[in-house]
């Protein structure tokens, strides 16, 4: 922080910054981002260092204490077999804090090949290709797992390969539109001209100026990859007992809401709200941020 | 609409692989690791699991076509019956959730627009966006502790007693249908404002107004039939997302449709169930798209007379 000149005026500012500062700057003035960022980095604290300052043991159980409402001993109540649903709901960030990123890690790679490659080829392998990506498009994720994990077994390691490849055809839609675009200016014909290899022209050149739109749709993609790995281990699939996660504690506790149990999925189900809408929230602001 | 049947022809292909190829082999998993090897043979060439893939894909499909889903390895009866059967107790949520949705949706965008930047439209979008970007299962699960639990409105289980009438039924849907709108609304809603921004700001809104036509009239007669047309485009995309809803809230409900049949058989690794089901609701898709391009080009006047020349 200490880069920031403050004798200086904005005008002078504004013209010694590079354009990543500029962004940076247009992150740090933009309420939204900080916001969700700081809802983001709550849970990130948590999943990290969530066991150190969580009151119980999340996975102890104490049958006598089962079901104990909201109490000052156990602030959020305990579940059926006695454990204390706070620390439950601390440490529980740590399973779809790993599993979404690593997806959306996953759907980015992919993508932003796919798209380079249909956007900087064209032709008919682009249309072949885009049209299949656009037809697998409509086919919702929760059927795309089903069958996976029919297929091939649950695990954590099935929902990232799902979600990553079932968000991968987004990511390169919009990769391969920027692509388009980009192929037009100068600076690819000369570089084509210098016969550079078409590899070199796609990852060297074209890749780095298009990094604008694949950050914005990596972020709004990790909202969509909390949704999806939420809903997944709500309906048992991936993250596995006896894990705190938030989906599989509200999937192993809501048979009995009708008997007014209400602290054992609550805040679980508010905890999962909380990062969606951070996740989200960062994402307005980042593109934002990178739309100025 | 080549392209949802583009999306129908890869959904089958990738159910024949999920379903029928990476499983392995089928005989062995039915009767169990004990089996005699000519037993398992046996079975399989009854089955008809040990032909080329090739023929395998054109049987299931020209036996799908004729009506024969196959047999069902849990209940050892016809698997079509119960596709039937929760493929209409589907389309009753899903009813519910569209016609309480679409009005909605479409007046909430259409208020905001009218109240551009004012704090109704911050609310409408903000909070628009807010909930379709949560997942289903927490809204439901916020709705079912608000409406079943505190406030004791509505039943909590989608699961209504036998030969219950229509209102009865409606009202044992309410609640499931929420969570599915919570999500709709706020796609919906954000198409009809920004079609509404774009018609208000238009030429032909700015010379209805000049020519002294009563605001009411603009509105309904320029406005809003201009306006509504790309939503209308949005709310047949949404049937695929609305598909996958369907799974999760069925499952949340305990309602006997076309998701939650998908997901026991999954669990049950009942392929010929999980097979039918998964290509039912790729017809479904398929169809809805299909319709949602017609009414398109039968209220585009654009289009509808275009293909006149």
């Amino acid at each position: 922080m200490s880069a920031v000149q403050t004798t200086s005026s904005p005008q002078d500012d504004t013209r010694r910054r590079s354009p990543m500062a500029e962004v940076f700057f247009s992150l740090m003035r933009s309420r939204t981002f900080l916001v969700g960022l700081a809802i983001v980095l709550f849970w990130v604290a948590c999943a990290l260092f969530g066991e150190h300052f969580a009151p119980y043991d999340p996975l102890a159980d104490d049958i006598i204490n089962a079901l104990a409402p909201p109490s000052s001993e156990h602030w959020f109540g305990t579940d059926q077999i006695g454990r204390d649903v706070f620390s439950r709901v601390i440490v529980g960030s740590r399973d779809i804090l790993t599993v979404a990123p690593l997806a959306t890690l996953l759907a980015t790679i992919a993508g932003t090949a796919l798209g380079l490659l249909t956007g900087y080829f064209r032709g008919i392998v682009d249309d072949v290709v885009s049209r299949i990506l656009e037809a697998f498009m409509a086919i919702p994720v929760v059927i795309v797992a089903l069958l996976a994990i029919v297929a091939l077994g649950t695990s954590k390691a099935t929902v990232i390969v799902v979600i990553g490849l079932s968000f991968a055809p987004i990511i390169a839609r919009t990769v391969r539109s920027a692509v388009l675009a980009e192929r037009e200016l100068d600076y690819i014909a000369a570089a084509q001209l210098r016969h550079e290899s078409a590899f070199h022209t796609m990852f060297v050149e074209i890749l780095p100026n298009v990094i604008p739109p694949i950050l914005v749709e990596t972020t709004v993609r990790l909202g969509y990859a909390i949704f999806a790995v939420a809903t997944l281990s709500f309906m048992g699939f991936g993250i596995q007992p006896p894990s705190p996660d938030w989906g599989l504690s509200i999937s192993s506790n809501y048979g009995m809401i009708g008997g007014g149990f209400w602290w054992t999925v609550l805040f679980d189900a508010l905890a999962i709200a909380s990062l969606v809408i951070g996740v989200n929230l960062v994402a307005d602001g980042v593109h934002g941020a990178l739309n100025d | 609409m080549s392209l949802s049947l583009v999306t129908l022809f890869l959904l089958s292909i990738m159910v024949f692989l999920g379903g029928q190829v990476l499983p392995g082999n089928v005989g062995r998993a039915i009767l169990g690791p004990f089996a005699d090897q000519r037993a398992v043979d046996a079975l399989n060439h009854t089955l008809g699991v040990d032909r080329p893939l090739l023929t395998q894909y054109a049987t299931w499909i020209w036996n799908f076509i004729r009506g024969d889903m196959g047999t069902s390895y849990i209940f050892r009866s016809p698997v079509a019956p119960f596709v039937i059967d929760a493929l209409g107790n589907s389309m009753k949520l899903a009813a519910v959730a569209f016609v309480l949705v679409v009005p909605i949706g479409i007046l909430g965008g259409v208020v905001a627009a009218l109240n551009l930047n004012r704090p109704l439209d911050r609310i409408i979008s903000l909070g628009g966006l807010s909930v379709t970007v949560l997942p289903e299962f927490v809204t439901g699960i916020i709705l079912i502790l608000i409406f079943g639990v505190w406030l004791r409105w509505l039943p909590i289980s989608a699961a209504w007693p036998k030969n219950a009438g229509f209102f009865t039924q409606l009202h044992y849907l309410i609640l499931p249908s929420l969570p599915l709108f919570l999500v709709l609304f706020g796609y919906i809603a954000r198409m009809a404002r920004s079609g509404m921004i774009e018609a208000l700001d238009s030429d032909y809104t700015r010379t209805a107004v000049l020519k002294g036509l009563p605001w009411r009239t603009v509105i309904w007669r320029h406005v809003l039939r201009n306006a509504l047309l790309p939503t209308i485009t949005v709310i047949a995309t949404q049937t695929g997302y609305l598909i996958g809803g369907l799974v999760v809230i069925e499952t949340l409900f305990r309602y006997q449709g076309i998701g939650s049949l998908i997901f026991t058989a999954a669990r049950g690794k009942d392929f010929p169930m999980l097979e039918s089901g998964i290509l039912t609701i790729g017809i479904v898709y398929a169809v809805a798209t299909l319709i949602a391009d017609f009414l398109y080009s039968v209220l585009n006047p654009r289009i509808r007379l275009g293909s006149d020349q």
